[in-house]
């Protein structure tokens, strides 16, 4: 065999293997996307019943929270990015980390500091590699996060936001995370979690319901249900995005293995289509140099006649 | 008989779900009964179980349920029990429950330790 056709059948032996792994990556992540998916929803009853109970207290009564009350003047607020551990999803991370420099920026330019709060390896690193100061970050969960999870994530987030602007707490919580529209778009979103903006939250919940809330009985107090409620509330929309991201990551990687195993059978189409040339080509060299001595043979033997 | 209709559900899933005649919770100032027409109430539910006398759909009977912190939210008959962790009692291991109870009792973690302790009662029914 030529050199030129073992080198052609080389390459196509390891990108056939490369191929090999993309889809078997391909299958797993799709596997996960339903799992993921089913996750999201199997946390929506909670969220949903909480939001509500959120608004049928910050609505329905004159009390003053310091997790519901807009500051004068934001000082300082707190970005949560949510990225992912792993690499091999396209732009899923890098497309998150840019939502988040814009957010940072509008913050800074609206005249606030900022604190970074990141969830994920693939965030973090791009942060120490910049040398930026991440005010705390949680890493090993992005696949299959757990409420456990979420609530060791919005402890600090929820201590900074308790504690006052002057001793490094914050006034504004705001969220980066991708969000699962469909199978085949997830786009970056910036939410702002706290202090929460009851307006919006009310009257989407009743143009949705088409009801007005009652008045409540709180018990033992509106301030003490406030009080408990709020950090369930704010690790409930964590955990939400934790599980949205995952389920946006898993199908950015299926996407992005998909596109890797179809361009590896390109290459294998090509590589083939040129293989099989140059068998030919030595083929047909072989061919003629036997035609050549054949013909250089029967020369020689004529002359000596 | 009039009923009303609750949902228990967890963080991350929903426990149970169905028509009721009376629902008796722990809130933070002592257990509360929720039957149907109560006024609008939204409480702190304290780690404790929670039992519920089943009517109509879901034929006559007793649920139990082991709930870890959260809240009862009731409006428009409808009643929603809301908790970070939140067990029915056949769900609940026993043994497991037990040996978490020893387990707690000998590291002296008070939080742990009512955890398997309202796990075994909402199991043994003794409230």
């Amino acid at each position: 065999m030529g050199a030129k056709l073992r080198v052609y059948k080389r390459r196509i032996r390891s990108v056939t293997a490369t191929k090999k792994i993309t889809k078997a990556m391909e299958m797993i992540a799709a596997s996960r996307i339903v799992k993921a998916q089913r996750q999201v929803a199997a946390s929506t009853p909670y969220a949903s019943e909480l939001t509500r109970a959120v608004t049928a207290v910050a609505t329905g009564s004159n009390t003053q929270h310091a997790l519901t009350t807009e500051v004068d003047k934001p000082a300082r607020a707190a970005v949560l990015l949510i990225t992912s551990d792993r690499g091999l999803a396209g732009g899923y991370s890098s497309n998150a980390i840019k939502a988040a420099e814009r957010l940072t920026e509008r913050l800074k330019a609206e005249g606030k500091e900022v604190d970074t709060f990141i969830v994920g390896r693939k965030g973090v690193s791009y942060y120490a590699f910049r040398e930026r100061t991440v005010a705390d970050s949680w890493t090993g969960f992005t696949d299959s996060p757990t409420y456990a999870d979420a609530k060791a994530v919005a402890g600090p987030l929820i201590e900074a936001v308790l504690k006052d602007t002057a001793e490094g707490g914050v006034d504004e919580l705001h969220i980066v995370f991708t969000e699962f529209v469909s199978m085949m778009t997830q786009s970056p979103v910036d939410d702002r979690l706290l202090p929460l903006s009851l307006k919006a939250t009310a009257e989407t919940e009743e143009t949705a319901q088409g009801e007005i809330l009652p008045l409540f009985d709180f018990e033992p107090s509106a301030e003490d249900v406030l009080d408990a409620l709020l950090p369930r509330y704010v690790e409930s929309r964590i955990y939400n995005a934790l599980l949205q991201a995952a389920a946006s990551k898993h199908a950015a990687t299926r996407r992005a293995m998909k596109s890797a195993t179809d361009n590896a059978e390109e290459l294998i189409k090509s590589l083939s289509r040129l293989a099989n040339a140059a068998r030919q080509a030595e083929i047909t060299q072989e061919i003629s140099e036997i035609v050549g001595g054949a013909s250089a043979l029967a020369d020689a033997t004529a002359g000596s006649d | 008989m009039a009923e009303l209709h609750v949902e228990l559900v967890a963080a991350d899933r929903q426990v149970w779900s169905g028509e009721a005649s009376l629902v008796v919770a722990r809130t933070s100032s002592g257990d509360i009964g929720v039957m149907p027409g109560h006024q609008p109430l939204l409480g702190v539910l304290q780690s404790g179980p929670v039992t519920i006398r089943t009517t109509g759909e879901s034929g006559d009977g007793t649920v139990v349920a082991a709930v870890h912190g959260g809240f009862i939210s009731f409006a428009d008959n409808k009643l929603s029990l809301l908790a970070e962790i939140a067990e029915l009692s056949d769900e609940i291991d026993v043994q497991r429950a037990e040996r978490a109870l020893e387990r707690a009792k000998s590291a002296a973690d008070a939080a742990a330790e009512r955890r398997a302790d309202v796990r075994l009662r909402a199991v043994t029914g003794v409230h």
